[in-house]
């Protein structure tokens, strides 16, 4: 938490870390079935609801565990922490606003970028933070996604980015627009080495972030019924003033318009993800041990 | 062409009114009252230089948007000749909310891509009121790609409220056809140089705006959302678009000033619709200017200072380790 301590202002600073003691229930309900649940049970399941495979949003720090093998894994970028440059202001400042969702995720910003290994297939992984400003891409996401590209680079190694977003981060006005250039631009350097790009559409999958790299994988996968797309659904239903249809922008829509590749069950990513790399950078079939 | 006036306008409308008047008076009167007429045009010039250089981002939001600012087509007109327009995607449509085609700029080769707003209700409609799907972005992709097969430079304008939020443009992919463009546009391998000439909304407008050198009308705006879209999600409610305008920067000289644009190009006295000759005179002089800086570079230090310029673009700090 060094960086964290370091990031907040030392008027705020506590004598003592609030910790907001959550109890730890044994039963949770499924959000979409509404099956009561034990905990340990939709733990055990990667967050994913055994009676109706519902797929549970769940954290960067959460999902890179489920993903990398425990062993040599190490952040990348954590050093890249915002600044306000619009000294933007709406009923609370950006900067507080900031404080408040570093406060509440305990990360500095939407993206987690670390280097480990995928059923001991080394990689680079990048995902977006929902929980912090609801994943919305700003300098920090796209300067810290750069780097990992760059580690992948460096090192010829695959790159794999989990996206969990409402969009560009508004706050930050042009320059979160301009992160979709600079993250587009960034993945140029992995086709130029052949190097696997893959992208894991989680929900939701919107906007800025859609409309920039998302799309431009080598294989793009997506988790079942996540809401990906360019505009919003409301902001469509605003436009066209009809009903969208059933199933509009989830991931089994998608696959039905050709937009990605493969719909991907939570539970078998590790496997799905090792083999394509494999498949990809003709390496032989990963054992499992 | 009678001039429409905006809201702030009026009381240069008011002068023109009564101008307007003198001018009928004078035609059958003995009276000569062109002096009177004369003195009320210097008046009427002074006035809207004064109102035009104080504008708020708000109102510059409403010039940019203006019923009869030159679009991309009038800038094609004033600014290039030979203009070979090229149409459809090749794989499902000819969009018109992008147009675009080979042209000569000073008897040089070139391509020429824009969004494209409509002047009357018919055309506004057939134009999709510049809001292009996703075939218009892979109509402006295929154009890109084949200035760069036949070596000659890009330019693009910019003018659009964003990419049209609709049902079939997501089922055909808006998304992918944006990103595509982004990336393509990183790797291209000839000079592209982007105007924003009116609107510049979000991905709608980046997915032509990726480009060595990014010039900005003096009243014209580039934006991640739009005024109204930013007040309905802070404010709840789009009435406080000029709020949302005031925080957002989207106006030409605080991007330039922020480092995001290259280049700010001053309209005519009272904006680039009270005069798109003049406009487009002192827009070609700028964009002549970027083309032969960029030309003397070879593909190879383009791509590589392009691609430097996209990386380098973001405010953040860095901890010690």
């Amino acid at each position: 938490m060094s960086w964290l301590t370091k990031l907040l202002p030392p008027k705020i600073k506590r004598d003592q870390p609030v910790r907001k003691s959550i109890p730890e229930g044994l039963w949770i309900k499924c959000d979409s079935c509404e099956a009561v649940l034990y905990r340990s049970d939709l733990e055990a399941s990667e967050h994913v609801c055994p009676k109706c495979g519902h797929h549970k949003r769940i954290r960067a720090r959460a999902r890179l565990d489920l993903l990398l093998d425990p062993e040599g894994r190490f952040e990348i970028g954590a050093e890249v922490v915002p600044v306000d440059p619009l000294k933007f202001r709406d009923s609370k400042k950006y900067v507080d606003r900031l404080v408040a969702a570093a406060e509440d995720t305990g990360e500095a910003d939407a993206m987690v970028v670390m280097q480990g290994a995928i059923k001991t297939v080394p990689a680079v992984v990048a995902v977006f933070e929902f929980d912090f400003q609801g994943g919305s891409m700003g300098s920090v996401v796209g300067e810290r996604f750069v780097r990992g590209v760059n580690a992948a680079v460096e090192q010829g190694l695959p790159f794999i980015c989990f996206t969990a977003t409402g969009g560009a981060r508004m706050q930050e006005g042009l320059f979160s627009l301009m992160q979709m250039a600079k993250t587009t631009a960034a993945i140029t350097k992995l086709s130029a080495k052949k190097l696997p790009f893959i992208t894991v559409l989680t929900d939701p999958t919107m906007g800025g972030v859609s409309a920039s790299f998302a799309f431009m994988g080598d294989v793009v996968m997506a988790e079942p019924n996540a809401l990906i797309g360019f505009a919003g659904p409301r902001v469509i239903e605003q436009t066209v003033r009809e009903k969208l249809p059933e199933g509009f922008q989830r991931s089994e829509f998608l696959l039905e318009k050709g937009a990605i590749d493969m719909v991907v069950d939570r539970r078998e990513l590790r496997d799905r993800l090792s083999q394509v790399i494999t498949l990809l950078s003709r390496q032989p079939a990963v054992t499992n041990a | 062409m009678k001039t429409t006036f905006l809201d702030f306008e009026q009381p240069i409308a008011d002068l023109e009114s009564k101008i307007e008047e003198l001018r009928f008076v004078q035609d059958d009167s003995a009276v000569d009252i062109s002096e009177e007429i004369s003195r009320l045009e210097a008046k009427r010039q002074g006035l809207t230089k004064d109102i035009y250089a104080k504008l708020t981002p708000w109102q510059i939001a409403q010039v940019a948007r203006h019923p009869q600012r030159p679009y991309t087509f009038d800038y094609v007109e004033h600014m290039f000749t030979d203009f070979e327009e090229l149409h459809g995607d090749r794989a499902f449509a000819d969009d018109k909310a992008i147009v675009g085609g080979l042209a000569r700029f000073n008897g040089q080769s070139c391509m020429v891509i824009g969004h494209q707003k409509g002047r009357d209700t018919k055309e506004k409609i057939i134009r999709n009121f510049g809001m292009p799907r996703p075939e218009g972005y892979r109509k402006a992709l295929r154009m890109m790609k084949l200035a760069e097969k036949f070596g000659i430079p890009v330019f693009t304008f910019v003018d659009t409220p964003g990419a049209y939020p609709g049902i079939d443009a997501e089922e055909r992919g808006q998304s992918e056809a944006i990103g595509h463009n982004l990336y393509a546009m990183a790797e291209l391998r000839v000079p592209i140089i982007t105007t924003i000439i009116g609107e510049g909304g979000s991905g709608g407008a980046l997915a032509i705006a990726v480009a060595d050198q990014v010039h900005m009308l003096q009243f014209s705006t580039y934006s991640v959302i739009s005024p109204e879209g930013c007040a309905s999600i802070l404010w709840k409610s789009a009435d406080k678009a000029p709020e949302a305008a005031e925080i957002m920067g989207i106006t030409a000289s605080r991007l330039k000033s922020l480092g995001l644009i290259d280049k700010v190009v001053n309209e005519p006295v009272g904006g680039a619709h009270r005069d798109h000759r003049a406009m487009a005179v002192s827009l070609k002089r700028a964009l002549q200017d970027t083309l032969r800086t960029l030309t003397e570079l070879s593909p190879q230090e383009l791509t590589e200072r392009r691609f430097e310029r996209l990386i380098s673009y973001g405010k953040f700090k860095e901890l010690a380790a």
